[in-house]
């Protein structure tokens, strides 16, 4: 699947397409298949995402999760600082970044 | 300390109006992100993996104690409790929001201090020897120096859209403690043998994809044409270097392409050009400059008595101290490299408190080192227990200074956009692993980089580490052999990488190659240079392969 995503202009925060708008949690990402360039385009004018991108990911029974290392990362947030992670209390949260 | 004077703060200041009018615009989509791009980056925001990352500049890594505790208010107040200082003696923050930076540069600007020109393809912020006007064998401070050239460079018309970014390091000492020849300008003070102070200039050197060792192309400059052939060699660059390629963009390349010989030729050509247009300051200004590094009011009767009745402290002053010029004082380093940790982050608790202890027990200063550390350049031996003691209870007072858990390392992929793999939680484990050998391995500086691009000066490491992207999955070369000093070498790829748990063992057995064949008090570097790779690459690639080696004599 092709997800899309990028950063909150204010915050700088990721945030990921979620069919109708941009989510914090790659668990709202949805597929945008053939539509990506025209959704990035369209928010991109609006501004209402900064710097975004598409990427492959894949949908599993625990949830979207990106292809790539990096994305997976973003999606969650500094391996070596879980406490700042966007669910600190969740101890499985990051188990499938790496 | 250098003071601002009214042209300094109203320029900082300008310009931080300048950036908060920009940001409201861009909030309110007056200009888009392209438009906005290269305006954030000249005030040192980035957009990182997870949010905007604020780069603050040191000048040649000096702080006084409001300065620090500045950066440590900053932490708490705009970001998530702590700061990252870097390689380049600077400190950054990961966790900032756009609407809230022009207040950060605003809070900078009340303690002297701005993010202008650390990032982007200008002049960054000079760097300096972090012993600089307390080491004993300095033969003048460089900062004054460093001090003249930052001012030089700051807003510099003709060099704020260099075809690269360009790095200038400033020392005084024979001892190599900047990686000065790691530098696009590393500048060496010297005394000709009329006693006069001139500088030695080393062109095209630096790390990166494509590291070089800067050569000396002149070796000594009157100090009254500083600014004048530093404007020469980067007039030749900024006229000849590679625009069309990035990555031939640095003037490493423009040297070593051109040839020593024909760039300094180009060089001495315009310096002769710029002469007549007598563009040097006058040396009233150095000297204007100079005043704000006097030596402190040392007390000339400070013992030079050390009671190391504890052995915890008695370690820490061999391994974190060094000789000071004045009797009856050293210079001491706090390590931000304790057993697990993060390499160079401190918490706001933390750098505000060695911003209270700079105050009182440094003559209010403080220096970021290139190795993400901290220095007291001026304690009184009489009062260093006391300084150890404070540090201790805050987990600053490790003593392992250029052993192989003071490792440098760049944030790596969980916080860099460009980097490639993790670098962190590699420097976390080697820590650990280490953690009770430091003392049986001595001397060893182990150094990480991320990405090809080398912040982590993995090119520099006696035991280097690069990480890179196999197919998607973290993957770490080794290299050995690297040493940012006097002898600066770079570091020679071992051969295939590891993955993360492999490279901690490659770096075990490297360092067991080491202790089998060291000699005498010889260092891993020292070894490696008399043995060379082939007992290395042995070990580390031949399966179940016993370390082989000469008996140790001692």
């Amino acid at each position: 699947m092709k997800i899309l995503t990028g950063n909150d202009l204010k915050s700088g925060a990721v945030v990921w397409w979620d069919g109708s708008g941009w989510s914090l949690h790659v668990e709202d990402a949805v597929d945008a298949g053939d539509q990506a360039d025209t959704i990035l385009a369209v928010e991109q004018a609006a501004q209402r995402v900064n710097a975004a991108y598409a990427i492959d990911g894949e949908r599993t029974a625990d949830g979207v999760r990106p292809a790539h290392i990096k994305e997976r990362i973003r999606a969650v947030g500094p391996t070596v600082r879980m406490d700042l992670a966007l669910k600190p209390a969740d101890a499985d949260a990051g188990n499938w970044v790496i | 300390m250098y003071k601002y004077d009214q042209y300094d703060q109203a320029m900082v200041d300008a310009r931080v109006a300048q950036f908060r009018d920009q940001v409201q615009r861009r909030v309110e989509g007056h200009i888009t992100e392209d438009q906005f791009k290269p305006i954030r980056l000249q005030n040192g925001l980035y957009l990182q993996l997870h949010a905007y990352m604020l780069r603050v500049a040191i000048p040649y890594g000096t702080l006084n104690s409001r300065q620090m505790r500045m950066l440590g208010d900053i932490a708490d107040k705009y970001d998530r409790g702590y700061g990252h200082f870097t390689t380049r003696q600077n400190i950054q923050y990961n966790w900032i929001k756009l609407a809230e930076a022009p207040d950060i540069l605003a809070d900078l600007a009340t303690v002297e201090m701005h993010a202008i020109q650390t990032s982007g393809n200008c002049i960054r912020n000079i760097s300096a020897d972090h012993y600089a006007g307390a080491a004993a064998d300095e033969i003048v401070d460089p900062r004054p120096y460093a001090e003249l050239l930052r001012q030089w460079s700051s807003f510099h018309p003709e060099f704020l859209a260099l075809p690269r970014k360009f790095k200038i390091c400033v020392i005084a000492s024979q001892t190599d403690r900047a990686a000065m020849k790691l530098h696009d300008i590393g500048i060496r003070l010297v005394k000709n043998d009329a006693g006069e102070i001139g500088a030695a200039f080393y062109v095209g050197g630096g790390m990166g994809r494509t590291p070089m060792i800067a050569p000396c192309i002149r070796e000594f400059v009157p100090i009254d044409q500083l600014v004048t052939y530093s404007e020469a060699c980067l007039r030749v660059y900024n006229r000849y270097g590679r625009r069309d390629n990035k990555f031939k963009a640095r003037i490493k390349i423009l040297v070593h392409e051109l040839g020593k010989e024909e760039y300094t030729r180009q060089v001495e050509e315009e310096f002769a050009h710029l002469q007549t247009l007598n563009i040097e300051p006058p040396l009233a200004e150095l000297e204007r400059i100079k005043a704000h590094f006097t030596d402190p009011p040392f007390d000339a009767g400070a013992s030079d008595e050390l009671d190391l009745s504890d052995p915890d402290f008695a370690l820490w002053v061999e391994r974190n101290c060094h000789a000071h010029k004045q009797p009856g004082y050293i210079s001491a380093t706090v390590s931000l490299k304790p057993v697990g940790g993060i390499p160079g982050d401190a918490s706001a608790d933390q750098i505000r408190l060695m911003a209270d202890l700079a105050r009182d027990y440094s003559f209010d200063e403080c220096r970021v080192t290139h190795a993400q550390n901290i220095v007291y350049p001026h304690v009184r031996k009489a009062d260093l227990y006391a300084l150890w003691q404070k540090l201790d209870e805050a987990n600053l007072g490790i003593a392992n200074l250029d052993r192989i858990g003071d490792i440098i390392a760049c944030p790596g992929l969980d916080y860099c956009s460009l980097a490639n793999a993790r670098s962190i939680p590699v420097a976390q484990k080697i820590s650990e692993n280490f953690a009770t050998r430091e003392e049986e391995i001595g001397e060893l500086k182990l150094k990480i980089s991320g990405c090809i691009n080398a912040c982590g000066h993995h090119h520099a490491g006696h035991i280097g580490i690069l990480g890179v992207d196999r197919k998607g999955v973290e993957n770490y070369q080794l290299l050995l052999g690297g040493c940012e000093g006097d002898d600066t070498s770079l570091g020679q790829i071992t051969g295939p990488g590891f993955d993360e748990d492999g490279i901690v063992g490659a770096v075990e057995k490297a360092t067991d190659v080491y202790l089998a064949n060291r000699q005498g008090g010889e260092r891993f570097l020292d070894t490696y240079r008399r043995i060379g790779m082939a007992p290395f690459k042995e070990a580390l690639y031949a399966p179940k392969n016993e370390i082989k080696g000469e008996p140790a004599n001692g």
